[in-house]
């Protein structure tokens, strides 16, 4: 490094000091950052309370029956949410199933093993299956997907898996199944590109020092990579997670709508928390029946943050002073 | 075609900014948008500096805003209700306008198009009650038709409609146990089956799942080529729907209401098409803003002596002669 000459400041300290006393804009420039942060308090405030201000009627009516109960009947005002809670986290549930571990495989295929050429291309394509509008998926999983679930792999499932109940009963091909794998689809690039970037952050000296010890690859990205980059994993599939359960149009294109039955078959029509919102709203015309549906948001509100608050939890709850242990 | 409506609007625009525009807000169903659109157009175009906008957001978003006087006119395709009528801000009038139908489709391979559903044995299949296609009952309607021994899949609206609340006005009246479990609504708890979106969501599902019985809006079934079965109306005929068949039910219901709130569901003309519903605008009796009020009076004279003429061209079925008469003397005590 050379030093230059004492008598001739560096260009930047020569306009740092030429620019005047930085005490006062430093502090407007914190004032303003934390009102920034503070706007996302007041953001959630406002949404939390609108919410429980359009279903204050419901609110009044069922009390916490609401959450719990399973009718939903607009032409008499009797309203439960159970039928729409349970099909908006048994779908979540299946998709995380099935896109995690995927989405996992392609993350370490690509940092880890993949040959140069393709990875530009791989990481492309999974980045651009996030870019495509969910109603495509719908359509795609209406006419594409519903009909080869219904043809081919419900029935090898029904052999295969129907001692355990879940895949029981008429295949429709149009079911909370149908729905899940969609949603995997949709949430497995944002888990598959954010696990990337994490594991690419681990330092290559761990990769090293791991090999070094004689390990194997798959150990060395078991104890090397994964264990470092378990939180961000955990992190991305938060996110994914967060998008399933929010998700509205291509959910609502081939779960069946049905609140007819809460079925522990995973092949029955079912109902989300978000399709019945949007299904139903514009044409709701009494009050109940529209607050009632304000209430399903402000019930998808609090499960997602719920959901949110477990997931961190876990986190917190395995990585809080974590041995060096292997993983 | 779509720029030459965008260039009239915007020349309306002009219009309107130069001088003494007229701008019009209504909003409402979602099954006669087409033909209001058509006929707003129309109706602007022909009158200097007057603009209707229609939004379709729905039937109960309509109600909701008219009676709410965020717009100036609203539309429906179910009567209001007393008490939604008792707690409007302002006093509405019910003008029908053009009739629609809803039509029963299915899709069972083999089995031809004709297949005909007495009102009874219609209602118990979308409750639930008859589960299987090769049923005695369905057979009994159909001499001769082989019906395979197949599940019944129902298919019904998922989005709360004007369709389904047709539908089910005409299953209620037909079958009381469909009316005590079940009722008459935008979006009502079906027993059973799967929901679809719209009627390309309905019809969709239904062409791709043989066994699958739904129902979908007749104008919807003729523009899109699609079979549909035949339903036995009150006279006990086996009738097919068609525009006339609409239109004759609307001209057989033996008593018109002042305020022309009337189901004509299962109508007893002798070729009445059973599944049929008038569609309302909603318009204030007494107008918040005057100038308003006589154009949109004006629009509607314009409407049973010009629009009606075009209905049939979109697959609307007009109004009969006797329904129209008496809505003329209704837009005349608009004040």
């Amino acid at each position: 490094m050379t030093v230059p000459p004492a008598d001739k400041p560096s260009e930047a300290r020569t306009w740092l000091t030429s620019r005047g006393n930085s005490s006062l804009s430093d502090r407007a420039f914190r004032w303003l950052m934390l009102l920034c942060a503070l706007s996302i308090f007041g953001i959630v405030a406002l949404i939390a309370t609108s919410l429980v201000q359009g279903s204050k009627l419901t609110l009044g009516l069922f009390g916490w029956k609401f959450f719990l109960s399973s009718g939903w009947d607009p032409i008499n005002g009797n309203f439960g949410a159970l039928p729409f809670i349970y099909g908006t986290l048994v779908t979540s549930a299946v998709s995380l199933v099935i896109a995690v571990p995927l989405a996992v495989g392609v993350a370490i295929f690509i940092t880890e093993m993949c040959p140069k050429m393709l990875r530009g291309p791989l990481a492309f394509l999974t980045e651009l299956l996030a870019a495509i509008p969910s109603v495509v998926y719908g359509l795609w999983g209406v006419f594409v997907l519903v009909p080869l679930l219904r043809q081919y792999v419900n029935p090898a499932l029904m052999k295969t898996l129907g001692w355990t109940g879940l895949f029981q009963g008429p295949n429709l091909g149009i079911g909370m199944f149908a729905a899940g794998v969609i949603l995997a689809i949709m949430i497995l690039p944002i888990i598959s590109s954010l696990t990337r970037e994490v594991m690419i952050a681990v330092p290559y000296t761990q990769r090293e020092a791991v090999l070094a010890l004689g390990a194997t690859r798959w150990e060395m990205i078991r104890m090397g990579v994964l264990r470092n980059a378990r939180i961000g994993i955990v992190g991305s599939v938060i996110l994914g997670l967060g998008r399933a359960l929010g998700e509205t149009m291509a959910v609502t294109m081939v779960i069946g709508n049905s609140a007819a039955s809460i079925s522990k078959s995973l092949l029955a029509p079912g109902y989300s928390m978000a399709s019945v919102i949007a299904n139903e709203f514009s044409e709701a015309t009494s009050d109940t029946h529209t607050s009632a549906l304000i209430e399903i948001g402000l019930a998808l509100f609090i499960i997602t943050i719920l959901v949110n608050a477990l997931a961190r939890l876990l986190v917190w709850a395995v990585t809080r002073g974590a041995p060096p242990r292997v993983a | 075609m779509k720029k030459s409506v965008l260039l009239s609007t915007a020349l309306l625009a002009c219009v309107a900014s130069a001088g003494f525009a007229q701008k019009i807000n209504g909003a409402g169903a979602t099954f006669p948008a087409p033909i209001y659109s058509k006929w707003f157009i129309e109706y602007s175009n022909s009158h200097q500096g007057v603009q209707i906008n229609y939004q379709a957001i729905g039937s109960g978003g309509g109600i909701r805003q008219v009676t709410a006087q965020t717009v100036d006119f609203g539309a429906s395709d179910g009567p209001m209700t007393d008490q939604q009528l008792a707690e409007s801000k302002v006093k509405l009038m019910h003008i029908p306008t053009v009739l629609g139908a809803v039509v029963p489709i299915y899709n069972l391979p083999g089995v031809g198009s004709d297949l005909k559903f007495s009102p009874d044995v219609l209602a118990d299949i979308f409750e639930g009650k008859i589960g299987n296609w090769s049923d005695a009952r369905i057979a009994k309607d159909n001499p001769g038709v082989k019906l395979p021994n197949q599940d019944i899949i129902v298919v019904h609206r998922s989005d709360g409609s004007g369709t389904t609340y047709i539908f089910t006005d005409y299953l209620s009246k037909v079958s009381p146990s469909w009316k005590s479990s079940v009722g008459v609504g935008t979006s009502p708890q079906w027993p059973k089956g799967i929901g679809a979106s719209g009627n390309p969501g309905v019809a969709g599902n239904v062409r791709t799942m043989p066994g699958a019985i739904g129902y979908v809006e007749l104008i919807y079934a003729l523009q899109n080529k699609i079979a549909f079965g035949q339903v036995r109306n009150a006279a006990g005929k086996w009738v097919k729907a068609s525009i006339d068949g609409v239109t004759e039910a609307a001209a057989s219901v033996k008593t018109m209401p002042a305020d022309f709130r009337v189901s004509i569901t299962n109508a007893p003309g002798a070729n009445a098409y059973p599944i049929s519903s008038f569609t309302w605008l909603l318009i204030p009796i007494k107008a918040q803003d005057a100038s308003k009020g006589k154009v949109i009076k004006d629009f509607l004279y314009w409407m049973l002596d010009h629009g009606e003429g075009e209905v049939t061209s979109l697959d609307y079925a007009p109004l009969p002669k006797s329904v129209s008469d008496k809505v003329r003397v209704a837009i005349g005590k608009l004040q």
